[in-house]
């Protein structure tokens, strides 16, 4: 079935879906079969046989398989026609852009920044008010949220598929764990350490792919990250499969923020009195991280480098064609998105104080690769509300954990049918153009150069317009 | 928008090549898909390329824009006033940057991205802004942006896509869809253009109009232009002149009506007697 879905019956097309991520799944289960179920007890040397681990790896062969499909298909989607849009009954010389989303005309408007900072106020609230277990929730979910936002970049808006993301993360985790272990360097220290650690590890990652696209990228790049685990597995100096513990959290400027701060926040905010305020400092420097991310990700697709990603997603012939250097493009995709697992690895190692590489398995870059995917490819909101909706929900229905990789498939199947492009569809950024004193669009090009300003949003200008 | 070349027959004069090949051949395996062609665009002057199908019309397109890299000969591009640039072996992206700007005979717009974005990213090339600029979006940068936004909303202006400047490329009618192709091309500031079939699947009325734009381009844009297509009628109406290829071999070259009456061109588009 290589068509859009969008030619058939939407059931049809999930059903079609189910049967080849199934198919798939059932192969690769009995081709694990023996090496999931048998368990051999040296001990008493015998040979047990246990189902329990079949439901996991079934469900996960199935995530796994509907995004590949989803990747294979998304080539197909292009081209798809939709009615054009009449610039009439507009302001004269104003351009109609595409159709508002809630989410546009909100932050079009002028309340885009009580909006805005209500939201961070609440955001800045919450740890206080909630229980400790909240709070760690919302860690992790933010974790996610930088790491989704990172490979974002790599796969959304670059669209180069990257299966071994993780290995990035491990990197930043395992540089402050060993960094703290063994030089005894603190959290603020190793965390522009391990960005760089996990950038560098980019570029060189990135050297060799840089001829391969599609399914050979894929590929490479989950080897990528099984090596890595692998290698942390063998190594001595992270000792190997036990992993490092006893990890510091981060410090605030040498402060013990479990004494009488403590004490303060308890009595007169009405702080949990089991809440650990370490976890409180850790959920401050993780949203102060992904808002920085948030940032610099907007920046960078509505820049010139994002726009050469954007057009080697598009189409890497043409971008080429455009002046665009293919090589330096990927490099810098490849580059920048590890940085922000790098970050969000240090974050992690010092939020949880225990890693070993098993946390650093294939079935974590499924995992970003599908908030990714579920929140909406190169869609800023998008990944946060999927990196929300895929962490915050599970830990909310842990009763089901056994069945949540099936569900995971069951949702990306839905999604594929019902919203290709993810939760939030991506947006691109409106101009709007205003041809001032001119009477008309025929104003040539010469003449009308020093009048013509061009405005983003609903009628902002374009960054640094009103201020230069 | 700076344009740092000199005007128009300042430094050099109309009808000296601006680009030249020698001896171009591209053999694909046992197949020769071009022989030893020798072709000179005149400068400021629109030329044709045509010949029958699978003659290896885009295949000289894509050796002298460096998506491939041809087997044997030279391809030389001699700016205004500026020395002579051999381009064979050259990276694609650097071809566009000296001044080569290319459409395809399939459309190969950026789809997914707006009408204005597909042009700015013509920009490309003329722009500057890196990662730090990206990042910190400081005075140069911002300026920078600017300018390409209003140099590229000047294009869709004078070429009449601006009412569609932020619609997604791929919702553009078919006809649109060249004309945009064209535009993305000329934000690159080419010296020479290279169309590629702009009029394949457009209808009479839309065809007619792309006369009207590609003889406007000549005018405005102070550019030479490659044309390759079929249609008869619309290279014999806007080029100077026709060099015509079949197997990969230069068969005929000359001025409309000269090749409009070549035997051996008609021999090449009807086949055998
Ligand atoms: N990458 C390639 N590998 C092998 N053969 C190729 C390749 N590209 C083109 N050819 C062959 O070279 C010959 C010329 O093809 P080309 O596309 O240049 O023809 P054309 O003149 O553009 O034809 P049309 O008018 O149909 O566009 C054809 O026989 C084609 O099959
Ligand atoms: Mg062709």
């Amino acid at each position: 079935m290589t068509n859009p879905s969008s030619s058939q019956k939407p059931g049809r097309a999930i059903l079609a879906e189910i049967k080849a991520g199934l198919l798939a799944s059932l192969w690769i289960c009995l081709l694990a079969f023996p090496l999931m179920t048998l368990e051999i007890n040296p001990s008493s040397h015998t040979i047990s046989f246990s189902a329990s681990r079949l439901p996991f790896l079934a469900g996960a062969t199935f995530v796994l398989a509907i995004l590949w499909r989803f990747f294979l298909r998304r080539r197909a989607f292009q081209g798809v026609s939709k009615a054009v849009l009449k610039s009439e009954g507009l302001p004269e010389g104003l351009i109609k852009g595409p159709k508002p989303t809630w989410l546009t005309v909100v932050m079009g408007s002028r309340f885009r920044y009580p909006v805005l900072a209500i939201l961070l106020g609440f955001m800045a609230l919450l740890p206080f008010v909630s229980p400790p277990y909240l709070v760690n929730v919302m860690v992790k979910a933010l974790i996610y949220v930088s790491l989704g936002l990172g490979l974002n970049v790599v796969v959304g808006v670059s669209g180069l598929l990257n299966l071994g993301y993780v290995a990035f993360y491990a990197m930043g985790a395992y540089t402050y764990a060993l960094l703290g272990q063994y030089l005894g360097l603190g959290f603020w220290v190793c965390l522009p350490l391990g960005a760089l650690v996990a950038t560098l590890m980019g570029l060189l990652l990135g050297f060799p792919v840089i001829r391969l696209s599609g399914d050979y990228l894929a590929i490479v790049t989950l080897s990528f990250g099984e090596i890595t685990r692998l290698v942390l597995t063998n190594l001595d100096i992270t000792r190997g499969p036990r992993g490092i513990s006893n990890i510091r959290p981060a410090g605030f400027f040498g402060l013990d923020l479990n004494g009488p701060i403590k004490d303060f926040l308890v009595a007169n905010l009405g702080v949990d009195k089991d809440m650990d305020i370490n976890k409180i400092l850790t959920y401050f420097i993780i949203l102060g991280l992904v808002i920085l991310t948030i940032i610099c990700v907007f920046r960078l697709e509505n820049s010139r480098l994002g726009r050469a990603w954007l057009a080697m997603r598009e189409d890497e012939v043409a971008c080429q064609a455009m002046g665009i250097n293919k090589t330096r493009a990927k490099l810098t995709a490849f580059a920048l998105g590890s940085t922000w697992a790098g970050l969000a690895g240090v974050v992690f190692a010092s939020h949880l104080s225990f890693i070993n590489p098993t946390i650093f398995s294939f079935m974590e870059s499924i995992m970003i690769l599908s908030i990714v995917v579920l929140g909406g490819m190169g869609s800023i909101p998008g990944v946060i509300l999927g990196a929300l909706v895929l962490i915050v929900l599970p830990e909310q229905l842990r009763a089901f954990s056994q069945y949540r990789m099936l569900i995971f498939g069951a949702l990306m199947v839905l999604m594929m049918v019902f919203r290709p492009g993810g939760l939030i569809q991506s947006a691109r950024e409106v101009y709007l153009h205003k041809l001032g004193g001119q009477d008309g669009p025929q104003g040539g090009p010469a003449g009308g150069a020093a009048r013509i300003e061009a405005l983003n949003g609903a009628g902002r200008p374009v960054e640094g317009d009103g201020r230069g | 928008m700076a344009d740092l070349r000199p005007a128009a027959g300042q430094a050099g004069h109309a009808g000296d090549p601006v680009l030249q090949t020698r001896g171009l051949s591209m053999v694909f395996g046992g197949l020769e898909a071009l022989n030893n062609v020798d072709l000179e665009v005149g400068r400021d002057t629109i030329t044709a390329l045509i010949g029958p199908n699978g003659s290896g019309k885009t295949t000289f397109f894509n050796c002298i824009t460096g998506i491939y890299r041809p087997t044997r000969g030279q391809v030389t591009l001699f700016p205004a006033g500026l020395p002579a640039i051999g381009l064979k072996g050259l990276a694609p992206d650097v071809i566009t940057h000296h001044g080569l700007a290319r459409t395809f005979q399939n459309i190969r717009l950026f789809n997914n991205l707006t009408v204005l974005e597909n042009v700015l990213i013509g920009r490309h090339t003329r722009m500057k802004a890196g990662l730090w600029g990206a990042l910190f979006r400081d005075r140069a940068t911002r300026r920078e942006e600017r300018e390409a936004i209003g140099h590229s909303f000047e294009l869709l202006v004078s070429y009449g896509l601006d009412h569609m400047a932020n619609e997604l490329a791929k919702n553009l009618p078919y006809g649109d869809q060249r004309r945009l192709e064209i535009v993305r091309a000329l934000a690159t500031e080419p010296r020479v253009l290279l169309l590629d079939e702009p009029a394949a699947g457009l209808n009479i009325g839309e065809t007619s109009s792309l006369r009207d734009l590609i003889t406007s381009i000549r005018e405005r844009e102070r550019v030479s232009i490659l044309l390759i297509e079929h249609d008869m009628s619309l290279v014999m109406s806007v080029s100077r002149k026709i060099y015509v290829i079949d197997y990969g071999r230069l068969i005929a070259q000359g001025p409309p009506d000269e090749i409009r009456r070549d035997p051996k061109v008609i021999k090449a588009y009807l086949g055998e007697e």
